[in-house]
């Protein structure tokens, strides 16, 4: 089920925090028949479906399973179109859930780490009768990995064990120091009975010994993310337009909101000016905010050099700039991605050459286990550094959902995809505009040009050490080898380039800079 | 209850009746009383209703259609879709609609499309292309009827794509069409002879689009994928589209959907005005969701679920 924005009004005219869940647990310790009995428990269901469906069961002679609910709703999700469609959704007493759901184990790691699916918290299940079973403690790794902090343990079929307290505990403390020792600490653990009922919103007479929170209760205090409007602006641009006499740079709000007035920066090349208008059709200009989500035009007070790519900020709350990145990645190609490999980034609407430098882990997600390797085969999850060709204006995910996230494209096609867990930022201090113009010309191409790859050599020792001479040597070696040598002498720059600075600490170190 | 209908009423409510008789049919925004106060209004409108949601989509597909594409063009059938695509363009940049509008023309349609073909494409100031298709006695006769005539648009535009050398055609086609359709991708390669292979489409996640077609390939571009019939026509009255008439009821039947004139059939209905109309696909469609969840195709569908291992 597709779920437009990210707020949902209701009748009495406030919003509801919109809080993001998985279930995960061994195959059959019955997630689909708590997922049934939510939404029979929680009045999401609609007026004569569960009677429709007993009623097939009936006709069908076979008695009525809570998880035929869920099984109904497949149809929903049988058109399998992109990642982010499989959602079922209910509402317990403050809270609209989302529960992200997928038809299988790959689709469901892609799924939970596309982050369009990225869950706000997760229900552990287990049997009660079977135990903390291996696949339990995958699923609480896999929670690990993926960052999920808030974690309640379901305790399921407690009729089969009696409703027996102890065997409930016993289960508890198991998981609980295997989620610890992952640094995911369990915010309930929670003696359920999905088929009967007990525990799931209600304490019932069977559960007498449990004081705790029951699940609707557990899931009702999930802290919701932030809605993307209330995040810092960013408006990647996808295109500047000159139609008319405007110059109008149109993209869609991803966070945050803007109006006419505002002072903005321009990522990542720092520079700044102001909103001079909010452009539209067939009314123009727009007044008042826009807020995330809405495809805008927007003209500024300045003329800038601004391109596709490129993200609009507000001043102080800019996202970082950066040529290095740590993704968490999942990938989708036949071909594994290897160390070294010169991939194609796109990050919002910017998009630049890179190459992987380093690949720090690589996941098979079937066996959730952490493997030593130098490349991620398809299908796996890792998380690498990226070396990217120009400067790109990113987040981290944690700050921000939308420019925290990047695909990976190889010869032209989408090949994986991920989430940027940190960037290197950049030195700049002070916005300025200043735009560096990269050469036309590809190392490669001057190689073959001069027959040989670019070097340098860096002479160092005491004065009169003959560093000079040896340089001039060297010098004229390399050229009658056929080579295209450039001597820079230390002495030679100083007369020269660096004759404004003297011999104390700061100025040797700018010479030093300089020459460089 | 909101678990398996989306709230989309919202959309629809306080609209005027159309007025009647004119060749193209106007609307003018509502001032109805029933509308309520403003400040009502706003307590209960999130930032973004679910139109704008649609609008602000299709307009971001556009763009990146227009950055990275070189040369696209705009398959204007003259029915309600691609109205609303040309709409949404023009809403994508000020005004204009930076590419050529192509009519891949049978020659059979309605006289009220090709009206409104002249004065709108003149109207909306669009680069209007009008391709004819090739006479039915080039196609294989072998083939049924319907299939024989649509094979001619095929060819149309294939020779379409020959003598402009588009690499990028936006098409109005909507996901809950038709069951193939609910497969596409908002960027979907064709292969040179302009075939589809669905089980290699590239993945598509996070609005990050596919936008390098092969040499003598050309893209699909699906502006209107996500929109439902009904949120075109919502779409249509919130925005003032022009419509051509014969959408409405006109002696107890009307036009669902405008094709050439020899096989598009009216159904029956009094919708006289897009309200009614919208009345009218909202007392359809809810039976017909329920009903799929119980019918004999959804028991096999959970049976596949289980098989795959559901999670």
């Amino acid at each position: 089920m597709l779920v437009p924005t990210s707020i949902s009004a209701t009748p009495n005219g406030t919003t509801r925090p919109q809080v993001r869940i998985v279930i995960v647990g061994h195959v059959d310790h019955g997630k689909s028949t708590l997922v049934g009995r939510l939404l029979h428990e929680t009045g999401s269901l609609p007026e004569g479906k569960l009677e429709m469906l007993k009623a097939v069961s009936a006709r069908r002679g076979m008695p009525f399973e809570w998880s035929f609910l869920l099984d109904a709703l497949q149809t929903e999700r049988d058109q399998g179109i992109t990642i982010d469609t499989t959602q079922i959704r209910f509402r317990t007493g403050s809270r609209d859930i989302v529960l992200i759901d997928a038809p299988g184990h790959a689709e469901f790691l892609r799924n939970m780490i596309t982050g369009a699916s990225q869950a706000d918290g997760a229900l552990l299940i287990i049997d009660a009768l079977e135990g903390v079973r291996d696949q339990t403690r995958r699923h609480g790794y896999l929670l690990h990995l993926l960052g999920v902090k808030q974690v309640a343990v379901v305790v399921n079929k407690m009729d089969r064990v009696d409703f027996s307290a102890a065997r409930f505990a016993a289960i508890s403390q198991e998981i609980s120091a295997h989620l610890t020792a992952l640094g995911v600490t369990p915010s309930a653990a929670i003696p359920i009975s999905a088929r009967d009922g007990d525990g799931v919103a209600e304490r019932t007479p069977r559960i007498a010994w449990y004081h705790g929170a029951t699940v609707v209760e557990a899931l009702d205090a999930l802290e919701p993310a932030r809605p993307l409007e209330q995040l810092a602006l960013r408006l990647p641009v996808q295109a500047i337009y000159k139609f008319d006499d405007r110059r109008i740079l149109a993209g869609r709000i991803e966070s945050g909101h803007l109006a006419a007035g505002d002072q903005i920066v321009v990522m990542p090349a720092g520079k700044v000016a102001k909103i001079k208008s909010v452009e539209g059709w067939p009314v123009t200009p727009i007044n008042g905010s826009q807020t995330a989500g809405r495809s805008v035009g927007i003209t500024l007070d300045r003329e800038l050099f601004v391109e596709r790519g490129d993200i609009v900020a507000h001043v102080g709350t800019s996202p970082r700039d950066t040529r290095r990145i740590r993704a968490r990645i999942f990938w989708l190609h036949d071909k594994p991605l290897t160390t070294g490999a010169s991939i194609l980034i796109r990050l919002g609407t910017r998009e630049t050459r890179a190459v992987v430098v380093a690949i720090k882990k690589a996941i098979d997600p079937g066996e959730l286990s952490s493997v030593e390797t130098t490349s991620i085969a398809r299908n796996h999850v890792g998380e690498i550094d990226i070396s990217l060709a120009q400067a790109v204006a990113a987040d981290p995910y944690g700050d921000n959902p939308r420019t925290g996230r990047l695909v990976i494209e190889v010869n032209g096609r989408i090949a994986g995809g991920g989430l940027v867990l940190s960037v290197d930022a950049g030195q700049r201090a002070i916005p300025v505009d200043i735009v560096p113009v990269e050469s036309a010309l590809r190392p490669d191409e001057r190689s073959a040009r001069y027959r040989h790859h670019g070097a340098v050599v860096w002479l160092t020792g005491l004065p009169g050490s003959g560093k000079s001479t040896l340089a001039r040597a060297l010098e004229r070696r390399l050229f009658g080898n056929g080579g295209s040598p450039v001597l820079l002498d230390g002495d030679t720059l100083r007369a020269g380039l660096n004759s404004d600075l003297g011999f104390s600490a700061a100025d040797r170190s700018e010479n030093i800079r300089r020459s460089m | 209850m909101h678990l398996l209908a989306p709230e989309t009423s919202k959309d629809r409510s306080f609209w005027t009746e159309a007025p009647d008789g004119a060749a193209v049919h106007k609307f003018s925004p509502d001032q109805s009383s029933t509308q309520p106060s403003p400040t009502a209004l706003l307590a209960l409108a999130p930032s973004m209703d679910h139109l704008d949601a649609l609008e602000a989509q299709s307009i971001y597909i556009f763009r990146e259609a227009f950055a990275r594409l070189k040369k696209l063009a705009l398959l204007w059938s003259l029915g309600k879709d691609s109205n609303v695509m040309i709409w949404l363009a023009r809403k994508a940049f000020f005004g204009h609609m930076p590419f050529p509008a192509l009519h891949v023309d049978t020659g059979k349609k309605f006289p009220e499309m090709y009206a409104f073909r002249d004065r709108y494409g003149k109207e909306w100031q669009l680069d209007l292309r009008i391709e004819p298709c090739p006479p039915l006695e080039t196609i294989d006769p072998t083939l049924p009827p319907a299939a024989r005539s649509a094979a001619r648009k095929t060819e149309g535009l294939k020779l379409a794509l020959a003598k402009y050398g588009f690499d990028g055609l936006v098409a109005g086609i909507r996901r809950d069409e038709e069951a193939t359709r609910a497969k596409e991708r908002v960027f979907s390669p064709r292969g040179t002879e302009g075939g589809w292979d669905v089980r290699d489409q590239p993945p598509e996640f996070w609005d990050q689009f596919n936008a390098s077609p092969p040499p003598g390939a050309h893209l699909r571009i699906h502006p209107i994928l996500h929109w439902t019939e009904a949120d075109i026509w919502a779409y249509t009255k919130r925005e003032n589209i022009p419509i051509i008439p014969l959408y409405l009821a006109n002696g107890g039947k009307r036009y669902r959907s405008l094709g050439d004139r020899d096989i598009t059939n009216p159904v029956v209905s009094n919708a006289a005005s897009i309200e009614e109309i919208l009345i009218e696909l909202d007392g359809t469609k809810v039976p017909e969701r329920s009903g799929r969840a119980l019918d004999h195709e959804t028991e096999d569908a959970f049976e596949r679920l289980r098989v795959a291992g559901y999670l």
